[in-house]
Order: structure tokens, then sequence, then C-alpha cells
């Protein structure tokens, strides 16, 4: 590490501005008194929000395509979700597909 | 404290414990990467305290650890961080407590915290989902990258274990019961597909806030429908000027 005091600025920097967010977000909620359907569409906002935070972050690393092992696991998981499977085997089922695929040579 | 225990049912407190458990694992590598990157322990340790968002973190280290300024780190990292202002909209008031409890409930946004709180289905119950598991990403997460720092190289290798899967099957297990409605899962569909033909092109985080305009075919849509318990809404949206 180079230059700890510039480090110890950007960390700063991050830790502030991401408390920031966190706030702004539920001052402005407060703020405003929102009719009923317009709350129903700032939690269907945070599901689409989480929906691509899950596309992105099973298919991709970096700009480029994640291998597929990974989102063979979350597609797994997706699926036994979706027929309803308990919490714990949906996400050990992702860890354990993603990890054996690569056991078998799949990137 | 106490009062968590009692609202939520033991199936929902043990799928946030497994939740915190993954977030530990993350935060071993998370602490071991920093540590074999050149890093300080004092830095992914002092970081997963103060940021206490993972992803950010891992940005901010790979960027300064590659040569690049910390300031252009922390921007990036910013980046990534920005959805938590729609979360802040999304979650009903009071959730994140008030008063002072507040400034803690505040720090403790995160997606896992969010996402449970989303799930639960009456306020008292989201509040105690949102403290549950914040509280615990506030343990596990800081004590996940201690260790796998003092521990290092050992831990590196996550990918072997599978556990990057696991991020995304945890957010995906919870979102699944609002994707059954059809008209949420085309939006989130969409939005998906934007953020994903967006990620080879711009830095991390813009691609996941492109998506938020997918939430524009749930308007136009229930706007339309010509559904019964719909009508008062589309009568309120025909006599707006």
């Amino acid at each position: 590490m180079k230059n700890p005091t510039l480090v110890v600025a950007g960390m700063a920097t991050l830790a502030a501005g991401t408390y920031a967010f966190r706030l702004s977000g539920q001052l402005l909620r407060a703020r405003i008194t929102f009719p009923p359907r317009a709350a129903r569409l700032l939690e269907a906002a945070a599901v689409i929000l989480l929906a691509a935070l899950v596309a992105t972050t099973a298919l991709t690393e970096g700009h480029g395509f994640s291998g597929f092992a990974r989102p063979a696991g979350v597609l797994v998981a997706g699926v036994l979700a979706w027929r309803k499977a308990p919490f714990l085997v949906v996400v050990i089922a992702a860890a354990a597909v993603t990890a054996l695929l690569r056991l078998a040579g799949v990137p | 404290m106490r009062s968590i225990w009692r609202t939520l049912d033991r199936r929902v407190l043990a799928d946030i414990g497994l939740t915190c458990l993954a977030v530990f694992f993350i935060g071993l590598s998370y602490g071991a990467i920093a540590v074999s990157s050149g890093f300080p322990l004092w830095v992914p340790a002092a970081q997963s305290v103060l940021v206490l968002a993972g992803a950010s973190e891992f940005l901010f280290v790979g960027i300064v650890a590659a040569g690049g300024s910390p300031f252009a780190a922390a921007l990036a990292g910013l980046l990534v961080n920005s959805r938590h202002l729609p979360y802040g909209l999304a979650l009903p008031p009071g959730v994140t407590g008030r008063r002072w409890g507040r400034l803690l409930g505040t720090h403790v946004m995160n997606d896992e915290s969010v996402v449970f709180a989303l799930a639960q289905p009456d306020p008292a119950r989201k509040r105690a989902a949102y403290w549950a598991c914040g509280l615990g990403v506030l343990a596990c997460w800081p004590g996940g990258a201690v260790i796998g720092g003092l521990i290092g190289s050992a831990v590196h290798d996550t990918g072997a274990f599978g556990l990057d899967a696991m991020f995304p099957a945890v957010i995906l297990a919870l979102i699944v019961k609002d994707l059954r409605d059809a008209r949420t899962l085309r939006a989130a569909l969409a939005g998906a597909a934007i953020a994903l033909a967006a990620a080879p092109f711009l830095p991390a985080g813009l691609p996941v806030l492109l998506a938020l305009p997918a939430v524009l075919l749930l308007v136009r849509e229930s706007a339309v429908t010509p559904q019964a318990d719909r009508q008062p809404v589309v009568a309120q949206a025909g006599s707006t000027p």
C-alpha cells in the first residue's frame, strides 16, 4: 500500500457516501406521502433491482462472462426455490452444483 | 433484541442464520484477498465495519491494489452502492428504527436485510427480519474479513466450494415469492436483461441501476388492466391533470 493517508481518505469517502445513500432514500420516503399503489411500485422497483443484481452476479465477472458453473448453480437454486424447496436446500444446492461442475472441469 | 426472537418464526431465523453464514464465508475470502494483495489487516477490518457493503469493498481493494487512485476506487464503490437509495425508498417507514436507533438501522441496510424485510408479510415482522439480518451481517461480514485476513491465502480460492453462487441464490430464493406474479416477473426479467446487456460496457453498479426503468412496465400495465380492483386507480389516474 503506497500512500496510507490517501487510502484512508478513499475509505472514508466510500463509507460516508454509502451511508448517505442509505439515509437519503428513507428521508425521501418519509418526506413524501405515497399513495398505496406508488408504495407497491417502490417495492416492485426493489425486486427489479434485486433481480438485476442476481442476473449480473450470476452471469458476469468483471466485464465478461462468469463461466457456466456459477449460473448453473444459481439456475438450479432458482428452480428449487420456485418449487418451494426449503431455503437451506436452495442455497446449499447452488454452492454444491457450482462446486461439482468446477470439480468436473467446467469453468 | 428479544422481540426479534418472539416476532419471527424459527424458520425465518434459520434462513437468516444461513444467510449470515454465507456472508461470513464471503468475508473470509475478502479479508484473505485484501491482505494477500498487500493491504494491512486494518484496511479490510475497518472497511468491513464502516462501509458494510461487500461488492463495493472488493472493488475498492481491487482498484487500489491494481495501482488505481483511492478516490477513483471510492467513486466506483459509490456507484455500486447507489442502489441503497432505492432500497431506502422501498422500505416502509419505521423498519429501520426510530430516532437514535435509526442511525444504526440505516447503517445495516444491505441487500440481504432489505430482501428479508420485503419478504415478510407485516410491518412488525419486516422490522424484526430487517434488524436480525442487518445485525447478523454486521457481525459476520467484519468477523469473516478479519479471520480471512489472519489466515490469509488458505481461504483464497472460495470458487472451488461454489461459494460465489450462494449470494445470487440467497437473493433469488427470497424474491421468488414476488416473481410468481406474472407482471412482476416480466418487469424483473426485462430489468435483468437490460443489466446484462449493459454489463460488458459500463462500470460495475451502473448496469443494475439501469434495470430500474423496467418498473414502468408495471405502471403502464396496471393502468390499462381492466380488473375490478384496479378500477379506482384508473379513475384516479384519469382525473389527474
